[in-house]
């Protein structure tokens, strides 16, 4: 794969979160254009990635870029504005907020015309467009995560980066879901998804890399991690 | 689209009704010089010592709501920033002829100059000149006072700001009573007039316009505090519905999300406690107009938590609540329940029982409990006065649009 294809390369990432060690110097590569997934149980260091990639957290050391150009240790405002954007685990709306006011704080950092991507924002999730003067804290759990992507998507990112969108989602509701992702990736977007649904993640990843403690154990397309018989024992419980 | 338009009107229709009230406070102020009505119209009448008060009190109370409401910082260094105004506004505009006088312990002021003074050198000193002078000079101090309000603020959130909830009403409070000693400190004499009081600066008394014989032709000393409040007050509205505004609640409601959006968290905690201290600092120096004097002494915890009080009763995030709980508190606290601290004889020799001084407090003190316990997000909540007028028009709206839905499904 050559490097004008890679959009996001983190090298030898190591993080500390309160006193341990919590990623141990991983690397991994994110093409332009693609499903990305990470994939492994609780406390595997999943979510520590994605925060010290959005800014969160300071890595220890290691080199997070974005194509070439060094994100490390750089404030999460920076990291924003140059395209990278998180859809934190949980959710995390405005509560108090309007579902237009979220969706505007997510362009906090734009300041040109915003309509046009109301209305992309609004096309994808037709139910945000019905419930734009609501409080965001009065949707439901699947609407607040469609939300909580269209806030994100209002920054125009390159990268979007997803931790957990399916957690806590009714079965149905999380398939939306992911259809939604399916189709933000389609319009041009790259996604780097962390799941502990392996079975959904895996069948909609372009590229998925398996965590544990910590540390990459695994690496392939999806369909082959899909096969692999050590993550079908571990995750898809098959 | 159509609810920017709606928006529009809304916010119009809200400065026509402010301008309504600066009318009619002109209109109340005079219409016992006008008609010859006494009573509770009179100029020394308890009605125009709580406008004046509650006034003041609105805009302290607002900025402290820009803070503790919009922004969720849980500051307690009201007072402080108040007190600095206060002395700033004081220092800037006594009259250099009465400065030997009210500094007389020091042997006269450090500062010479007064603003009024210089301006009244540049557009005369009495008639249209002085008025110019006076208004200007006035207004000069103010901006200051908020200015070194809003510098100390930006000095002491550095390391302040840095702290969460608990941490950082402690470490205000803390600068705040610190602030208090400092300036009843006999070595800063010469400036701030040590533990004695700062007086005869220009109050809201010396804006009524008098005629060439000394007679008040048109009472303004209750109209200037409305003013100002109600200018500053509506400064803080606009910043409010502007995208800082958005960003401030966005930090109240969740500070992970609201970074993982790329707000810069401290620049904004400083920007939204640099702007309410500055008008914490004009709100003091207005108190000192009120008061006509300026002394440490009163800008305790106390007042603080007055304040705090008050935002609490009138919504912790409404900005209508803050300013209606401000007259209710200040009309209740200082002029309703009056009666009950005088010990009172009906008729034939019956004294009425339990009334004589402090009641008033213990009454009060249960009022303020009864409230809170029935509105236990204040009186507004986070709601404005617009909201809870168009809410009505709206449930209906809504009511129609799930009809129609249930219908097609």
């Amino acid at each position: 794969m050559s490097n004008s294809d890679i959009i996001l390369r983190v090298k030898d990432l190591t993080v500390n979160y309160g006193g341990i060690e919590a990623v141990k110097g991983i690397s991994f590569d994110v093409p332009k254009g693609s499903i990305v997934t990470l994939i492994g149980a609780n406390g595997a260091g999943k979510s520590s990635t994605l925060r010290s990639i959005a800014g969160l957290v300071k890595p220890r050391s290691g080199s997070i870029a974005l194509e070439g150009e060094e994100l490390t240790g750089r404030d999460p405002t920076a990291i924003v504005a140059k395209g990278v954007t998180l859809v934190p685990e949980g959710r995390r709306i405005f509560p108090d907020l309007t579902v237009l006011e979220n969706l505007r704080i997510g362009a906090y950092l734009r300041s040109d015309d915003l309509s046009e991507d109301l209305n992309w924002v609004y096309e994808l999730f037709p139910r945000l467009k019905e419930r734009s003067w609501q409080a965001g804290g009065t949707l439901s759990g699947g609407e607040q995560q469609m939300l909580a992507v269209g806030r994100a998507l209002m920054s125009k990112p390159r990268l979007i980066m997803m931790d957990e969108p399916s957690l806590g989602l009714a079965p149905l509701v999380v398939k939306g879901i992911f259809e939604i992702i399916r189709e933000i990736n389609r319009q041009g977007v790259t996604v780097l998804l962390i799941e502990q649904n392996a079975n959904m993640a895996l069948k909609t990843a372009d590229l998925a890399y398996v965590m544990e403690t910590g540390s990459i154990t695994l690496s392939g397309t999806g369909a082959e991690l899909l096969t692999n018989e050590s993550v079908k024992a571990a995750y898809l419980g098959t | 689209m159509v609810n920017q338009t709606k928006q529009k009107k809304t916010s119009w229709i809200a400065l026509l009704c402010v301008a309504a009230l600066l009318l009619l406070v002109i209109i109340l102020e005079n219409l016992s010089a006008w008609t010859g009505v006494k009573g509770i119209l009179a100029p020394t009448s308890q009605l125009f010592t709580v406008l004046k008060k509650a006034a003041v009190y609105s805009l302290v109370a607002v900025s402290m709501n820009l803070l503790n409401g919009f922004t969720g910082l849980f500051s307690l260094g009201q007072a402080g920033f108040m007190l600095l105004g206060a002395y700033t506004y004081a220092i800037l505009t006594v009259p250099a002829a009465a400065k030997d006088q009210v500094y007389y312990l020091y042997g006269g002021s450090a500062i010479r100059y007064s603003v009024i003074d210089l301006l009244g050198k540049l557009f005369g000193s009495s008639g249209a000149g002085g008025a110019v002078s006076l208004i200007l000079g006035v207004l000069i101090a103010l901006i200051c006072a908020g200015l070194v309000a809003a510098l100390f603020a930006w000095l002491i959130g550095l390391p302040v700001l840095r702290l969460k909830s608990d941490y950082l009403a402690i470490a205000t409070l803390g600068f705040a009573e610190i602030l208090r000693a400092i300036f009843q400190w006999q070595r800063l004499g010469p400036v701030t007039n040590g533990a004695n009081m700062i007086k005869q600066f220009p109050t809201f008394t010396s804006f009524n316009i008098k005629n060439a014989a000394g007679r008040e032709v048109l009472r303004l000393s209750t109209f200037v505090p409305f003013l100002v409040a109600a200018a500053c007050i509506f400064i803080i509205v606009l910043l409010i519905n502007s995208s800082y505004g958005r960003a401030f609640k966005a930090i109240r409601d969740d500070e992970i999300a609201a970074e993982a959006m790329g707000i810069n968290l401290f620049r904004h905690k400083q920007l939204a406690f640099v702007i309410s201290s500055f008008f914490a600092g004009v709100g003091g120096a207005l108190f000192a107009m009120y008061v006509a004097n300026a002394q440490a002494k009163v800008y305790t915890s106390t007042m603080t938590y007055e304040i705090l009080l008050i935002v609490v009763l009138g919504g912790i995030g409404s900005i209508s609540g803050s300013c209606i709980a401000t007259f209710l508190y200040v009309a209740a606290s200082e002029w309703w329940l009056r009666f009950l601290d005088v010990e009172t004889v009906l008729g034939n020799g019956f004294k009425v029982p339990l009334l004589r001084n402090g009641f008033r407090m213990v009454v009060f003190s249960v009022i303020i409990m009864i409230v809170v316990l029935f509105f236990r997000q204040g009186i507004m909540g986070d709601k404005e006065l617009p909201d809870l007028l168009r809410r009505r028009g709206r449930q209906s709206k809504s009511a129609a649009a799930e009809e129609t839905e249930g219908g097609h499904g």
